[in-house]
């Protein structure tokens, strides 16, 4: 067995160090009706070019994005990496290592968190970020409850733009630790909405911009009401190379800004592994959840990087603490900190520019079509169009020329009565001949 | 730009440096070189990727536009590989040397795993992409379920729990679910004082106040206490089998069937199902729920704290509740349910958008193939071997904090053979990093004083071991002769001295802020 060192050998010759006769003495504890004494019906052990060959296989059954048009988003976008971050998260000394609680020996893992969270810091325009989430969603829910230790209220009010997934998951995590979730109806302007639903009770308003129907919101006005009203304004984000080029959460009045970071450094995956980012204002840091990295020194005095505040955490807090969350999402924020550096400023901005010339390249193509209608106006590299007919029917026969026209509204939230509408992302990896083709098959397909 | 000899008074205690050290004169340790922030190296205007002009503008969207700068520095691309591989060079890894953290696995993490999870067919793979194009994700992750529910014994699984606390969370909403559908919501769970902090900290999270129950004097639940402490408005029981003593709970069917008895479920921490697998299925010890750490038993890379993945097991009682969403058998070939309607309408919910850490699912199912059944009985059995190994040659010189009978797949030592040495659990650890080795975890769990807990697991050779073993008795005879020094000053060898995470903590400096006066000059807005 290939992942095995012990030899036969070896394992007489430590029983006998241990003074047991044989393995099954080292079980003794284990009661003996739940000893498993006959084989599993699974198959046995298998070399290299077998598991491959299968799992090959599998990979074959699926269509990679890459492999034709492609206009899929909603919460997950199809970005190019460089190859540099792959090598780079591929390092043993990144990849096989545990959480940096022994900071002498992970100063790696720390100064690329405390770079991370700078970064994030920056593009959110807040003041702080942690060591990130599992995911957008989660770090929604977990904003959210952090919401309500600031304000010891009790009520959120999600937008009717907010990703159908992420108020499902927000709703089942806040809920059940008490908190009363109300999901405001879903339409594509949602986010004016929420305003009228603040009142003093409210602990805070979550307002997803570019939206799940990709429209893009100025929040000042509904941060302005919620702070009237002694309300948080939380902001979510599931395409995190908008903020190259649209205004930060920070600089619209969010308390705390949420993201799905998977489009910076992390491939598709078909939903996770991803990251959540998650900042705030300075002033809320001890209520945040998850690990921080923080700065400080040495015994020499020379600099160095410590995860810290962990007062907030479930290993010391246990049942006080702010989350019983026990993990980042590590080796995807070094993906995001590496494509991100390489990037730069300069890198990003261009990125978000060439994203939005590419939906608007799509939205022309798509909107010049008769019986098309775009939907959304103001957008980043997403827009949601109205069909003449069912958008799930319409995506399965556009599949057949080859074709990945995007995610029908109806397969996030069959409730909403939107099942004419289809979301449509174009992102830097998306060819002008791929939007061509897709706006003739639609084109074609309509007319029949 | 040595900014890393520049720093205020130290924290760690002042002790005299073995000898006056040798002190390179630009601040560095040889080869391994200080490394400044990415902020710190005037990059302000750098980027390390060619990209093409964009073919529009943006005046569209109006005053949405971000005008101010960001303040994001970049770096080119050599520039980039040199600093992060030289940030890899300051990490400790399983590819370097034993890692025994007790209560976390860590395993070699066979390099098949991450080719399979590269496949396009897997990484370029979107979760919303239709049903047609994603047939073969839906079987792999159909085959993994298999999979885990034939190794617990259990018969359904929730594949989307995004890491071992997640599936905590997701395994106690489903009990609190199964209550409410009962019309019996109850207020309270049980935990074993030795429990992981998640276990407590999740309870509290979905409403439930917390009870502790008392531990043995050999390290197991107190069963009376457990009888005491039962009653109509416990929800659940959460108990970490084998235990993070390191021990198999020996009445644990007793204490699933006392459980049951009183209208509870049993919920188990899977954290440790690396000693048992194969040979144990939890399914035959009443568990009603129980997360399995993919990153843990099946081998996924920890990543310096993640991504993990934490599927949840269930049984009959608690698979109705369970959440959204699932793969299904349909005529067309395999689906999902992604809503909670119909005959899906008992799911509690959704853990979060998508359906869970493909990734890693890939990873563990190579990780399972490649074992196999045979394979998967002798990685607990080699990994409950080497644990006893330690044990056993460690206890002349150290204190195990349960000397009677086996050990699961960890040792557990206290600190009381320290005791006057003025040598702490803490400074031995540390000492530790010196001899080339990462600690053990320390203080954890909380019974036991100045706790050490050693996991070794299967995939080290008794080479490793016993150089490992050497390297501790060497130190406990250091300890114990008086040689405080090397271990209050500890580590002296590291890329780093011992680090003031108090003043961390008292002033908090989470992000990099430029010097008063030199402030970077990021790009004007376009």
């Amino acid at each position: 067995m290939r992942y095995l060192p012990l030899t036969p050998d070896d394992r007489a010759q430590m029983l006998g160090v241990i003074g047991a006769a044989s393995i099954d003495d080292l079980f003794a504890d284990v009661p003996a009706v739940a000893r498993k004494s006959e084989p599993f019906d699974l198959p046995h052990h298998a070399g290299e070019l077998e598991v491959e060959r299968e799992l090959s296989a599998l990979a074959a059954m699926n269509r990679a994005a890459g492999a034709g048009p492609f206009f899929c988003g909603a919460g997950a976008y199809r970005h190019h990496v460089p190859a540099t971050v792959d090598h780079i998260i591929q390092r043993s000394e990144f990849l096989t290592s545990y959480t940096p609680y022994q900071p002498e020996i992970a100063q790696g893992t720390l100064q690329v968190l405390f770079e991370f969270q700078t970064q994030v810091a920056a593009l959110t325009g807040l003041d702080v970020a942690n060591a990130s989430m599992y995911d957008g969603s989660t770090a929604c829910a977990e904003a959210v409850m952090m919401a309500r230790r600031v304000t010891r209220r009790k009520r959120a009010v999600l937008s009717g733009g907010l990703h159908p997934h992420y108020a499902a998951t927000t709703q089942t995590i806040a809920h059940a630790e008490g908190m009363d979730i109300v999901r405001q109806t879903v339409a594509i302007d949602a986010e004016a909405a929420v305003i009228e639903a603040i009142d003093s009770e409210t602990a805070c308003v979550v307002v997803q911009t570019p939206n799940v129907f990709g429209v893009a919101t100025d929040v000042t006005k509904i941060a302005e009401a919620a702070h009237a009203a002694g309300a948080l304004l939380i902001v979510v984000t599931t395409e995190a190379i908008s903020y190259g080029l649209l205004k930060s959460p920070g600089e619209m009045g969010a308390d705390i800004a949420v993201a799905e970071g998977q489009s910076i450094g992390n491939a598709l995956n078909f939903g996770g592994p991803y990251i959540g980012l998650f900042t705030c204002k300075e002033k809320l840091v001890r209520q945040m959840p998850g690990r921080l990295c923080g700065e400080t020194v040495d015994a020499d005095g020379r600099r160095g990087f410590v995860l810290t505040l962990s007062t907030r955490e479930q290993h010391i807090r246990r049942d006080k603490a702010t989350s019983n969350i026990c993990t980042n999402s590590g080796l995807c924020a070094l993906a995001f900190t590496v494509h991100l550096s390489l990037l730069g400023e300069t890198g990003l901005r261009q990125l978000a520019a060439i994203n939005h010339a590419k939906a608007q390249r799509l939205a022309a193509a798509l909107g010049a079509i008769p019986g098309v209608e775009v939907l959304t106006k103001r957008y980043f590299n997403e827009i949601a169009i109205r069909l003449p007919g069912n958008a799930t029917q319409m995506v399965e026969a556009l599949l057949e020329e080859g074709i990945v026209a995007g995610v029908p509204f109806s397969r996030l939230d069959p409730a909403a009565g939107l099942d004419d509408v289809l979301l449509c992302a174009a992102t830097e990896t998306t060819l002008d001949e791929d939007i061509d083709a897709f706006a003739q098959a639609l084109s074609r397909r309509i007319g029949r | 730009m040595t900014m890393q000899t520049v720093g205020r008074p130290t924290r760690p205690e002042e002790v005299n440096s073995m000898d006056a050290r040798f002190a390179s004169l630009t601040g560095g340790r040889g080869l391994l070189q200080d490394e400044a922030l990415i902020f710190e190296r005037d990059g302000w205007g750098k980027t390390g990727v060619d990209l093409p002009a964009a073919e529009a503008g943006a005046d569209d969207l109006g005053d949405l536009v971000r005008k101010s700068p960001i303040g994001l520095p970049g770096l080119s691309e050599p520039e980039a590989m040199r600093h992060y591989v030289r940030l890899s060079q300051k990490n400790h890894a399983i590819d370097l040397a034993l890692y025994p953290l007790g209560s976390c696995t860590m395993k070699h993490n066979p390099r098949l795993n991450e080719k399979m999870a590269r496949l396009a067919g897997f990484a370029d793979l979107h979760p919303m992409a239709p049903l047609p194009t994603i047939q073969g994700a839906l079987t792999l992750m159909d085959r993994l379920s298999h999979w885990l529910k034939t190794l617990t014994g259990m018969p359904a699984v929730a594949l989307s729990p995004k890491a071992g606390a997640h599936g905590e969370l997701c395994g106690l909403l489903a009990i609190r679910a199964a209550h409410e559908a009962k019309g019996d919501p109850r207020r309270r769970v049980l935990v074993p004082t030795s429990a992981h902090g998640t276990n407590p900290a999740t309870a509290a999270f979905v409403g439930y106040s917390v009870t502790e129950i008392a531990q043995t004097d050999d390290g197991r639940v107190d069963l009376a206490d457990l009888e005491a402490k039962l009653g109509p408005d416990v929800a659940a029981i959460m108990v970490t089998n084998p235990n993070t003593c390191g021990l198999f709970e020996r009445d644990i069917i007793e204490i699933g069937r006392l459980t049951h008895a009183a209208g509870a479920y049993f919920y188990c921490d899977g954290a440790n199902f690396n000693a048992i697998v194969g040979r144990v299925r939890p399914g035959d010890l009443g568990v009603d729920a129980m997360h399995i750490n993919l990153h843990k038993t099946f081998s996924t890379p920890h990543g310096g704290g993640g991504p993990g993945a934490g599927p949840v097991v269930l049984s009959e009682a608690l698979a109705p509740f369970a959440p959204a969403p699932w793969v299904v058998h349909g005529p067309e070939g395999l689906t999902l349910v992604e809503e909670t309607v119909e005959e899906a309408a008992q799911a509690f919910g959704r853990m979060s958008a998508f359906h869970g850490q493909m990734g890693m699912f890939v990873r563990a199912y190579a990780y399972m193939r490649s074992h196999g059944a045979d394979g998967l009985r002798q990685v607990a059995e080699d990994a409950v071997l080497n644990a006893n190994y330690i044990k056993a040659r460690l206890s002349g010189v150290m204190t195990p904090a349960f000397p009677e009978g086996p050990c699961m797949h960890e040792a557990l030592f206290d600190d009381s053979w320290l005791e006057g040495t003025g040598v702490t659990t803490l400074d031995f650890a540390k000492a530790m990093i010196d001899e080339g080795f990462h600690p053990m975890t320390m203080y954890f769990p909380l019974v036991v004083h100045g706790a050490m807990l050693i996991e070794p697991t299967e995939t080290e050779s008794k080479q490793e071991l016993d150089r490992f073993c050497e390297a501790l008795i060497a130190l406990a005879q250091a300890a114990k002769s008086g040689d405080v020094d090397r271990f209050k000053g500890a580590p002296y060898l590291a890329p780093m001295r011992r680090l003031d995470e108090t003043l961390a903590a008292r002033k908090p400096r989470l992000t990099w802020k430029p010097e008063a006066g030199v402030a970077p000059a990021p790009l004007a807005a376009e």
